[in-house]
Formats: C-alpha cells, structure tokens, sequence
C-alpha cells in the first residue's frame, strides 16, 4: 500500500475511533453492561465470601477487560443506523475494512483504559509484587485481550438490526456463557476434562492466563501460545464481521 | 465507458437488482463540469438506489460510474474525495456540536485542523448558525440540523456535490437559504447533482433534469427543452363572471382535454392561440365577461406526469 493511502486509512480508523469515544462511550447500555455489570459481578462475588481474592483477582481482571471491550462495538452500527447517521458515515472516504477497525480501536481503547484502573487498584489491594516483565505481560496481555474481545463486540453488532436493545440482548446471550466456561471462577490449572477443554475454547481463558502468569507468576498455557489463540480468535472475529457486514451493510438504511 | 473530458459525472448501463426487482435499469447520462443537473422520479423509480451507485454506497450489477475520470469501483476513496454528500434521511451527530459535526466532516477529507476550523466557522456563519456552533445539534430544529448537514458536505470544497431531497420537510427560510447556498456553490464552479420531489425547485434550479421512471431514464434534457418537447400540455385557463355551458368550447374541435378547478376551466390543446381567440368570440357572443384568462405553456410538472403515467 502507497505511504500516501496508508495515511489515508489510519487516519480514517482513528477518526471513526475518535467519534465512537465521544459519542457511545457514555451511552446508558455501554455504561450498563461495561462497566456496573461486571462490578456487581465482582462485588457479588467477593464481598461476604471467603474466596481467595489474591488468587482470582487474574480472572476477575480479565472479565472486566472482557465486558468493558465487548460493551461498545454492539451498540455503535445499530444505533447509527437507527439515528440516520450510517448512510453518511459510509459516504466518506472510508471502507468497510476502516469502519470495522475504528469500532474495533474505539471499544479496545476503552477496554484498556478502564482496566488500567482496575489492574492497578487489584495489584495495590492484594499486594501483588509485580516485577517489570509481569507489567510487560500484563500490558501486552491487555492490548491483545481488548482487541480480540472488541472485535467479538463489532461482529456481534453486524447482524442487520436497527435496535440497539436486540443487538445487546444477542451479545449478552454470547457473552455469559463465555464467562462461566473461561477459569474466572476457577482457575485454569485446577479445571479438569470437559470443563478444561471448554476453557480452551473460549479467548477470555487465553487472557486470564496470562494475567494470572503476570500477576501470580504461573499459569497452565505457555504465554506465547495464549498471545497466539488471541491474535487468532481477533482475526476470525474481524473477518467474520466484515462478511456479515458487507452482506447487511444496507439493510436497515 | 465513452466520457467527455469535460464529464465530472459519467454513468454506462448502470443496473440494480434487488431479488426479481429491478431497481435501476440500464441507466447512461453524463453531468459536465460545472452542471446543475436535477434528477426527478416519483417515490421508489430508482432515484436513491441510483444516487447511492454513484457515491460508492452501493455496487452496481452492472454498469460503470466514473467521478471525474475516477472510476469509483475500483477506486471508491480516490472517488469519494472528490465528492460531498447528503443521502436521502441522514441526520448529524446530535451528541455532538455544530462545530463538531463539520470538523469531523472535514477530517475525514483529510483536511488539516486549522483549515478545517477556519472554513467550518465560515460556513456556519452562512448558514446563519454562528451563534449555535458550540451547542449541541440534539436541541437544533430539522432545519439547522440539514444546514449542519450541508456544511459537512461542503466543508472540503468537494468538485461534486451529491444531495438526495436537501429541502424536503423544511420550513420555508431553510429552503430559500439552502437553494441560495447550492446556486453560490454552483456559481462558483462546484458540480451539483440534486434529486428533488419539488418539480418548480428543479425548474429554477437546475440547468438540466433527468427523470427515471420505473428504474429507467425515460427523459434528458434542459427544462425548457423538455416544456417544449411535451407541448400537449398547453392549455387555455379561463373563468367567466357568471356560470356558463363551456360544451360548446369543448366542441370547438380545439380542445384535447378539459379540467375543472373551481370556477375556473383549463382546456388542453395543441393550438393555444387559435383556441384563446375561439374562446374570447364565445364569450362576446354570449356576452360573457372573464375574470381570468391565460394561455399556460407545459409546465415541468406536467412534463413529469406525462413521463411518469405514461
């Protein structure tokens, strides 16, 4: 690709990002199922128990990074094509490809950003003693983390409905059962069988895995391996979003 | 796809199907730099399915689009570039502020921050928006929400400028402020392309119309050329100071079609004047006195229902 178009389709993913972030970041179902769910979830889980907080703080991390990343790429193409805004927004210079990747840069960044919160206030309360290649982990391990789940996000928004609530129904309804089949609640390492391989299947294991090796030390999938599946699951994830994309791309228009 | 170096629009056989429907049939025509080129249809002829092939929103079956020599399917950016645009229904960000809505416009035309900053304050301020630029456009009214619209789409001084129905539903100043904006445009060398349901804003508007009926191109020309074209559709508009037989003139052999409005008939013919003459004898014999009397040429609204019913 020329220098010139490189530009060109950089600067159009990051002006899409940029208006998603001003605009959907603070709509009520990102705020919703982004944020206050997974700390009722946490807070139900944790408060009045005697679970070992220091030991499931990895997975509790990754499924926050999980529902914040996931919360806004449902929201953005359906609210657009109800609010008259889609048509417009296609009739800029931009692609398919740059309209997927924006949205995919705008629920990753939110992702990152609140989880940087989360990370850091769990490392200070457990008392994780982090060494600086755990931080590295732990970062490069949130960046992967937050793209492949924005990216499951995005794809989840491209079926062809106008309403915002039917799109995050269908994600929720994705979305939880990824959550119970992942080692937040147990971790990996003490999964057996059927419940293990289930765990392999979904890519919030990949994540907890490797916060669970930046934060604790150890973890049961070699980190590379788990980086791997990660890229893997980001790249099915937008491939399968700009099919169906394509394919619904007018309806509701 | 044959185009004349002066082609800033160039469309070939351009067809759409939708399942067993034929949206756009066939269709070819070109717009010349600098054109005001209206395109007419009634509701679901294929105005917006075509209008959206030739923004690069949709792919055609068929056919080929080129803006300005760019063929936009093989190279829809270089194409889009070129181009600003109002789809049929769209609507602004209202989350965001006027100012807001047209920076982001200009970005995405790769317009750098100060130039973009400096021209949306000028076009805010012609669109009579320059107090409401900082609001946000949720609180707006439809009018200033299409000005808004429309200053996004001319933010980048685009060569051709695609609006899909810019005054349809406004108020009666947003309208005129709109039509002015589009004629400076256009007097300053910007290609225009306009569908409209207002048959007499693209009468006064547009320097050529195209009108598609059941997704084909049934007529091309100026709008004079066209009046001229469908001549039947003169006619002699007249009303007389008491109620009268008007058999008599129907008779006359002058008359191709008559209709009623109240107390006024109008009589179609292929002869205006000899038929205005018949009438004014009629009138002395019967000692009638007009309160109107007026020969009509075709308007372009009744050149558009005869191509239309037809």
């Amino acid at each position: 690709m020329p220098r010139d178009a490189l530009l060109s389709y950089l600067r159009s993913i990051a002006l899409i990002a940029e208006k998603d972030m001003r605009i959907y970041y603070t709509k009520p179902p990102v705020l919703m199922f982004g944020f206050l769910f997974p700390l009722f979830m946490f807070l139900a889980f944790s408060l009045g128990r005697s679970a070992d907080l220091h030991t499931l703080f990895p997975g509790l991390a990754a499924m926050f990074v999980f529902f914040v990343a996931s919360s806004v790429g449902p929201l953005i193409t359906p609210w657009e094509k109800r609010a008259g805004t889609y048509e417009r927004l296609l009739s800029f210079p931009v692609t398919v490809n740059t309209l997927i990747l924006g949205d995919v840069v705008a629920g990753m960044l939110f992702g990152i950003i609140i989880n940087i919160i989360i990370l850091t206030a769990g490392i200070a309360a457990f008392g994780y003693s982090v060494s600086f290649i755990g931080v590295l982990i732990i970062a490069l391990s949130l960046m992967l983390g937050a793209f492949c789940f924005s990216a499951l996000g995005v794809l989840l928004a491209s079926p062809a409905s106008t309403n915002p609530s039917n799109v995050m129904l269908l994600s929720n309804l994705v979305r939880f059962p990824l959550i119970f089949i992942s080692g937040i609640f147990v971790p990996i390492a003490s999964l057996q069988g059927i419940a293990r391989v289930a765990a392999y299947c979904s890519p919030i294991a990949y994540l907890v895995n490797s916060f669970e090796l930046g934060l604790l030390g150890s973890a049961a999938i070699p980190l590379l391996l788990g980086w791997a599946v990660l890229i893997g699951f980001s790249v099915v994830f937008v491939l399968l979003a700009r099919t169906l994309l394509k394919r619904n791309l007018m309806k509701g228009l | 796809m044959k185009r004349d170096r002066d082609d800033v629009i160039a469309v070939a056989g351009l067809t759409k199907r939708f399942g067993a429907i034929t949206a756009v049939d066939d269709v070819s025509f070109s717009v010349p730099e600098g054109e005001l080129f209206g395109f007419l249809g009634p509701n679901g002829a294929g105005k917006t399915t075509t209008i959206r092939m030739l923004t690069g929103i949709l792919t055609p079956d068929v056919g080929e689009v080129s803006i300005d020599g760019i063929d936009i399917q093989k190279h829809p950016i270089a194409a889009k570039m070129q181009m600003g645009i109002i789809p049929e229904m769209s609507n602004v960000y209202i989350e965001l502020t006027a100012k807001q809505n047209v920076v982001l416009a200009g970005r995405f035309y790769g317009m750098h921050r100060k130039d973009v900053e400096e021209r949306t304050d000028k076009l805010l301020q012609q669109f009579e928006l320059s107090d409401r630029k900082d609001d946000r456009v949720e609180g707006f009214s439809k009018g200033m929400k299409q000005r808004v619209l429309i200053a996004s789409a001319l933010v980048h001084i685009p060569k051709v400028l695609f609006l899909d129905e810019p005054t349809s539903g406004l108020d009666v100043h947003s309208q005129r402020l709109i039509r002015a904006i589009i004629r400076e445009m256009n007097d300053a060398g910007t290609t225009v392309f306009l569908t409209t349901h207002n048959i007499e804003e693209a009468n006064t508007l547009c320097d050529r119309v195209g009108i598609i009926n059941r997704g084909a191109l049934a007529a091309i020309d100026t709008p004079e050329r066209l009046k001229q074209a469908f001549n039947e559709t003169q006619s002699v508009e007249v009303a007389f100071d008491k109620p009268t037989d008007v058999g008599e003139i129907e008779r006359s052999g002058l008359v191709n079609r008559t209709e009623r409005t109240g107390d006024t008939w109008r009589f179609y013919t292929d002869d205006p004047d000899a038929l205005a003459k018949w009438i004014f004898s009629f009138a002395e014999r019967r000692k009638l006195s007009f309160t109107t009397l007026s020969i009509e040429g075709a308007s372009l609204e009744d050149v558009f229902v005869t191509v239309t019913e037809g």
